[in-house]
């Protein structure tokens, strides 16, 4: 049952990570600008040299054709060449992506420890300095720009995840904060209090179980939302990952490293929310 | 707590106070230009000093509370709203509305939407009027913000959906939108609280970061947003620590109304 | 798809594989730099503000490119970036026929690419060809295309060559400053370079590393072999607020523009660090849509295509306020299409507009506007309302806007600020012509005005407020063109003189393109650089690269 399961979800990732190229290189296609080159300001350039520029992005125009041959190419294991840099797409990838997994990783880990932490002395402690520091300093960090917590994190020398762990726990602090919460209101745990309980152990056994399948599925989403948060961090870290890129290549309308970059961020989406899925259905209390 | 409430209250009053007084506190307006003393530090006649082209930044504080604060919860509302109807109705009617449900979230997530803004501020004309590019702005960023919390949602909703009390009360009869309603959705308010309290400071952020597409709050209009953007370029904030009054304005907001609140997220 | 096979050939030559412990160190922090440096005390470094899009000198048309091909790329003759004047390079001497067709180079003895192999007129030979290859569409070649494309090159001996144009070009001998010779021997390509330093690491998105060239013919009066830094090297970084942390922590040894806000911070606390080197050739400037074709109402077309109005608003401007608020006086106002930097060919009798909003109000009245309940309106009673366009991301542009909307404010016009990204703006002001008025610069790096040929004549591409046009749709276009051409056509430049200083009359009579302010050229310096010589010309503090030196102290202080 489990391994159809993974099969068949398996299946559905690899159908819609090639339908999130498509949309993606759709999206970029419609939006203005794409037809469009820095070069065309410069006034050194001749009209046969702007017609040539202009010419390079023909062959782009049919997107349906555009994607056949990306298919084609990815088939064979070339990803294209991205337009702005000029190099294949692949090696960029391959050189940048170990950089974004490190500190957008690190980064959600830290995230997830300093939520986690504040949400349960929320809970644990059951007074409110608890809550009011939870709530402020999530609320603190939740309303400074990604920009100031990157920019300070060049400031402070501190390391990239560090801003992204930043960015990512108030989210997360919230989210799992109201969930572990909504578990310690329900009447069992009144109850286990009652009968006199360790605080520990009513975590443990009894609000845990009822807030774990969200958490799960939290930590699944978190990722993408570390990924999002890379982008800032990345560009003005000057930290050559999949963020900074990402950011690059819209600005440039760099069609084929754009495609690329969604159908990756699709893959890693899908595959940690269905990673959560799966392990929800693995942890499933047995009698349901 | 019960004096972190009264005093929130008590924030949240004065600060709504403030703003819709602007009017009288500042008479001057937010778009005035005191050219000959631009960038100054707070004065008597400029409580929080000027900003770079010399306008009050008191005066852009107090009007720019009132749009931020007017329309990033409204369009926190609908991505809440957006989330609960995705997120919660697929999970729970399950099955195969669960899974085309997650995957259209999962893809959602995953979409360079940037491009979609910039064809919105394509299709717009550029005299729009600078507060119908305010409301376009937060009501896409309302309709783009739902995905994450949807995906939590549909988890929380398939979870229920077997729950002994849903079981129990569709035995009795109980059944359809009644069920969801009434049985349902309550349970579901930890996690859509979550989603409208963080999307408010997010989509007030993320305003002024689409003035960049030419959309959000065009000048001279003042936002939170556009107060906050001051922040980037500033290396040193020891030097004008001024400057941080809008964040800090915005911080103690958000805190103030989560405190309010924080009891009615978790009972239903 | 012409140009980028050749780029990226190049760059899959040159770019060496990301070392990975280095890019483990880099993922940590953002200190790369620090690392990298403490090993090596003769190492400038500063950064690029974009990712350079081409290594190939024959390709380059952005400017972190245009600072590579600059420092490693050698030429035949160099204007000389603080007199303005031309200096021989690689050509000792050089001779043009009278009739401005043809230049005779005779070529320095005894120079050697960073490969080794010997430098000759067939390497000179073998770059016009490449040059001129139509297929290479080099924004260079385009220069040189101008009087046609039968360019012949001829070698005369080892160390001479003649170069023959179909027909006279002007400043025939100046084109060569920005032609870079490549050599026709070396298997090692573009690789192989004439100039001071040769890229020996290229990480994209992080940074170039620039390595002395041991080869590099230029000794100094000692005899000493140029250049005397080791290496420079390059941090690709478009925050400029990074910038500056860096440079104040003595991660950076120069920032070759800085912004106004930071200048002026610096200069407070270190006034030793910051060189303001006065006006330099970029002017900021605002247009009106007059293309027939484009999509606004017919009255508005009507305002846009009228002198007055254009004029009107030029004077309604406060060009002093732009110059002290934006940019903190840094900045003049701008009087035309040529900077007063710009010694030779600045029209002097020409002063900026002054702020004259009753002028302008006169003015208006003369075309049938007039005031109605503070509002502006036209003879037909539409209220005067319009947009701005301009790039995002440039804090000065938005701010000169929202000043500009408020000094028109007061004569009645409503003005509509909208920043859009850059393809966005590209595609409206250059494809589209959806838009109103835009406010954008011009980053001038060349002195002549026939760089500027694609601008002002009507049939350009770049003749931003109406272009492409078939034949000249108002009389004063017609008359630049005639002019344009004539400069073009003579090589006595007191005549050229004379042509050009009356098309800068006619642009600021009839303010097709109403120029705001001329920025100075700002730059900051670390003091633990000698020899440093800040000008108003590109590349503004390092154009003598191979002549820094860094100090001891300095040394010492990392």
């Amino acid at each position: 049952m489990l391994v159809r399961k993974i099969v068949g979800h398996l299946a559905s990732i690899a159908a819609l990570v090639l339908l999130g190229g498509l949309l993606s290189a759709t999206l970029v296609r419609l939006a203005p600008g794409f037809d469009t080159d820095e070069r065309e300001l410069d006034p050194s350039l001749s009209a046969e040299s702007l017609r040539a520029i202009r010419a390079e992005r023909a062959s782009q125009h049919n997107i349906l054709r555009f994607y056949a041959t990306y298919l084609r190419g990815a088939a064979h294991g070339d990803l294209g060449t991205s337009q702005a840099l000029g190099q294949p797409v692949g090696n960029l990838l391959r050189e940048r992506w170990p950089v974004t997994l490190r500190i957008a990783g690190v980064g959600l880990l830290l995230g997830w420890l300093l939520a986690s932490t504040l949400a349960f002395t929320a809970c644990l402690w059951q007074r409110p300095p608890g809550e009011v520091l939870g709530t402020a300093l999530s609320g603190a960090f939740l309303c400074i720009p990604a920009a100031v917590l990157a920019l300070a994190s060049v400031i402070f020398n501190s390391p990239g995840y560090l801003a992204i762990a930043l960015i990512v726990f108030p989210k997360i602090y919230r989210y799992s904060r109201n969930l572990l919460a909504k578990a310690y209101a329900m009447p069992h745990i009144t109850a286990a209090r009652a009968r006199g309980l360790g605080e520990l152990r009513i975590l443990a056994r009894h609000a845990l179980p009822v807030a774990g399948p969200q958490m799960i599925a939290l930590a699944g989403v978190t990722i993408s939302i570390a990924l999002g948060a890379a982008i800032p961090v990345e560009s003005l870290c000057g930290l050559p990952g999949i963020g900074q890129l990402a950011w690059q290549a819209a600005l440039s309308r760099d069609l084929p490293l754009l495609v690329n970059l969604t159908v990756l961020v699709t893959l890693v989406t899908l595959l940690a929310n269905s990673g959560a899925d799966v392990m929800n259905y693995v942890l499933r209390p047995p009698e349901a | 707590m019960k004096a972190a409430r009264y005093l929130a209250c008590v924030v949240v009053l004065i600060v709504c106070g403030l703003s819709l007084a602007a009017n009288w506190l500042a008479p001057a307006g937010y778009a005035k230009q005191f050219r000959e003393v631009p960038d100054s530090p707070p004065s008597r006649a400029h409580l929080l000093g000027t900003d770079e082209l010399g306008r009050d930044r008191f005066a852009r504080t107090l009007y720019g509370t009132r749009i931020s604060l007017l329309l990033a919860p409204a369009a926190a509302l609908v991505s809440t709203a957006l989330a609960a109807l995705i997120g919660g109705i697929a999970g729970y009617l399950g099955g195969m509305w669960l899974k085309m449900a997650r995957a259209f979230t999962d893809l959602f997530l995953s979409l360079p939407w940037l491009f979609l803004l910039i064809t919105v501020r394509a299709l717009l004309p550029l005299n729009v009027s600078p507060l119908v590019s305010v409301l376009i702005t937060f009501l896409v960023l309302g309709l783009l913000g739902w995905a994450a919390s949807a995906r939590v949602l549909s988890t929380s909703a398939d979870a229920l959906r077997s729950s002994d009390f849903v079981l129990q009360a569709r035995a009795s009869g109980l059944d359809g939108p009644r069920l969801f309603l009434v049985h349902v959705l309550p349970n579901l308010k930890p996690i859509l609280y979550a989603q409208f309290w963080i999307s408010i400071p997010v989509f007030i952020l993320s305003e002024a970061n689409l003035g960049v597409l030419g959309l959000g709050v065009a000048e001279p209009l003042p936002s939170w947003g556009s107060l906050l953007r001051e922040l980037e370029g500033l290396i040193s904030f020891r030097e004008e620590p001024w400057r941080l009054v809008p964040l800090l304005l915005l911080i103690v907001v958000m805190t103030s109304f989560q405190l309010l609140l924080s009891n009615e997220e978790v009972t239903a | 798809m012409t140009g980028h096979p050749l780029s990226f050939r190049k760059r899959g030559r040159l770019s060496f594989r990301a070392k990975r412990g280095i890019s483990f160190i880099l993922a940590l922090s953002c200190l790369l730099t620090l690392a990298a440096v403490a090993q090596n005390s003769s190492q400038l470094r500063f950064c690029l503000r974009t990712e350079p899009k081409t290594f190939d000198p024959l390709l380059v048309d952005d400017e972190s490119s245009l600072a590579i091909r600059y420092l490693t790329g050698g030429v035949l003759t160099r204007v000389d970036r603080h007199t303005q004047e031309l200096t021989p390079e690689l050509a000792e001497s050089w001779k043009v026929t009278p009739d401005g067709k043809q230049i005779n180079f005779k070529l320095r003895h005894d120079v050697h690419f960073s490969d080794g192999t010997a430098f000759s007129a067939d390497d000179v030979a073998f770059t016009m060809k490449r040059l001129m290859d139509p297929t290479l569409h080099s924004p260079v070649g385009d220069e040189f295309r101008a009087a046609g494309n039968a360019v012949i090159t001829k070698v005369i001996a080892p160390d001479q060559v003649s170069i023959t144009f179909p027909g006279p070009i002007v400043g025939i001998d100046r084109i060569f400053d920005e032609l870079v010779i490549v050599s026709a021997h070396s298997l090692k390509k573009e690789a192989a370079v004439l100039g001071p330093f040769m890229v020996a690491e290229y990480k994209a998105g992080s940074s170039v590393l620039l390595e002395r060239n041991p080869n590099y013919w230029k000794k100094d009066s000692q005899g000493r072999r140029l250049p005397y830094l080791d290496s420079i090297h390059l941090d690709i970084q478009s925050n400029r607020d990074v910038e500056m942390l860096r440079f104040k922590r003595g991660e950076l040894d120069l920032i070759n523009v800085i912004d106004t806000d930071y200048f002026d911070r610096l200069a407070s606390s270190s006034p030793q660090l910051v060189h303001d080197a006065g006006p330099s050739l970029d002017s900021d400037f605002l247009w009106f849509n007059q293309v027939a074709a484009a999509s606004i109402p017919e009255y508005k077309r009507a305002w846009f295509r009228s002198a007055n109005f254009r004029r009107a608003v030029s004077e309604a401007l406060n060009r002093e306020d732009i110059a002290r608020i934006v940019y903190n006086g840094h900045a003049q106002p701008a009087v035309g299409p040529v900077s007063p930097a710009n010694r030779f060919w600045f029209n002097s009798t020409l002063k900026p507009e002054p702020h004259n909003p009753q002028a302008s109000l006169d003015r208006l009245k003369a075309d049938g506007f007039h005031m109605q309940n503070g509002t502006l309106v036209d003879k037909s009673g539409n209220p005067v309302e319009f947009s701005i366009v301009t790039n995002a991301g440039s804090k000065p542009r938005e701010r000169m806007g929202v000043l500009i909307q408020e000094d028109l404010g007061k004569i009645g016009m409503k003005v509509n600020l909208v920043t859009l990204d850059f393809p966005s703006l590209i595609e409206r002001i250059s494809q589209k012509f959806n838009y109103e008025a835009a406010l954008l610069g011009f980053h001038n790096v060349s002195l002549d005005p026939t760089d500027q040929m694609n601008i002002w004549m009507s049939s350009a591409e770049n003749h931003a407020w109406n272009p492409q046009q078939k034949s000249p749709e108002t009389a004063w276009e017609a008359e630049i063109d005639k002019l344009m051409r004539a400069q073009a056509e003579t090589s006595d430049a007191k005549k050229r003189k004379q042509s050009f200083d009356r098309v800068q009359e006619i642009v600021y009579e009839q303010a097709p393109f109403i120029y705001l302010v001329n920025l100075n050229a700002l730059s900051a310096v670390s003091t633990s650089v000698a020899g440093a010589n800040p000008g108003i010309l590109f590349p503004q503090t390092f154009w003598n690269a191979e002549r820094l030196t860094l100090t001891g102290t300095a040394t010492a202080k990392r």
